[in-house]
């Protein structure tokens, strides 16, 4: 009952995005609107998703880089309207859902494996 | 006042205008019925007693059948008088939750989940007593001191200690309406709302 009616609110309040198929360990450029004033501008933030988190419309993931040598984590709504586009680069060879174990590593360490595939193959599906 | 009787369902979010996520509360509001009009000539106030839920016949009082009866209703679960009540209604009309609009502020009335006996930490926010080191042990979630010695010789009344928590009635003011669906009877209300979910909450205005 009262997942029907969350499931209803969403159909009439929340788009879903349609993004690449991306997990944990891929590498990713989230192009994200930022509003100033009446402006409107897209930044991109790159880095590898450390985990994704929930489900349906109030999905989220999170994105870490090092920026300047300094560790940098953004946590985005999957369907939040502000989210111009995700861009897959790499998909990367990894043995857990969650990659917080990420954050105590730094240099070569930190790198994750990338694994060879046909990024077509994971586009986004109308 | 306006309001309405609902059912807390739960909690999700969504994106308003300006694309910001937002927690919400879906409340399940009406149809409420018209049971009984209070007027000041007969009863010394002005009161509108509304029904919300539908209840089995047979476990349904005569005296509650023939009160429904009046209103010509099936018989309700939950009644609730509204002091005042501003809609201009008749004996069996049916209040919707069309009465509330968009962007509206409104109060929130439930009852808190219950917590059982609780601590004083946990029930009204003391910081327990001393340090974790330096010989101190069973002390962290204590009281402290309830009062003075000879001068006093009691502990006064009111002080706050450890027992029963939650399950208060509790009213919160000025919710915003994020979005009203009245074909489902459902209102998107913003942040949280008390209570567990399919309890009944009063929304007023």
């Amino acid at each position: 009952m009262s997942q029907q009616a969350v499931n209803f609110i969403h159909e009439q309040l929340t788009t879903t995005k349609k993004h690449p198929k991306f997990k944990a360990g891929d590498n990713i450029t989230v192009n994200y609107k930022i509003v100033e004033g009446n402006k409107e501008r897209i930044q991109s933030f790159k880095g590898d998703v450390i985990k994704r988190q929930g489900t349906g419309a109030t999905a989220s993931f999170t994105v870490r880089k090092i920026s300047d040598g300094v560790g940098v984590e953004r946590t985005f709504p999957a369907n939040s309207p502000h989210i111009d586009s995700v861009v897959l680069h790499k998909v990367g060879k990894v043995r857990r859902a969650k990659l917080f174990y990420l954050r105590n590593l730094s240099g070569k360490s930190a790198r994750i494996k990338e694994r060879r595939v046909n990024l077509a193959d994971f586009a986004a599906q109308a | 006042m306006k309001g309405i009787i609902g059912k807390k369902i739960g909690m999700t979010s969504v994106f308003d205008a300006a694309g910001k996520q937002v927690a919400c509360t879906i409340v399940e509001a009406g149809p409420n019925v018209v049971t009984q009009l209070k007027t000041v000539g007969t009863d010394g106030y002005a009161a509108t007693q509304l029904a919300f839920g539908e209840k089995k016949e047979k476990n349904t009082t005569k005296a509650e059948k023939n009160h429904f009866a009046k209103a010509q209703t099936s018989p309700k679960s939950f009644v609730k008088e509204f002091r005042n009540f501003s809609l201009e209604k008749n004996l069996g009309e049916t209040v919707t939750v069309d009465i509330f609009a968009e962007g509206e502020k409104v109060d929130v009335v439930g009852t808190t989940k219950g917590k059982g006996f609780q601590g004083v930490v946990k029930r009204h926010g003391f910081s327990g007593v001393g340090q974790q080191s330096h010989g101190q042990h069973d002390r962290q979630r204590a009281p402290g001191s309830i009062g003075n010695s000879s001068d006093a010789s009691r502990v006064f009344k009111g002080m706050r200690m450890a027992g029963r928590m939650g399950n208060d009635r509790v009213k919160l003011k000025g919710l915003k309406v994020i979005k009203v669906f009245p074909d489902q009877n459902y209102i998107l209300i913003s942040g949280s709302v008390p209570g567990h979910n399919g309890s009944i909450v009063l929304i007023q205005k």
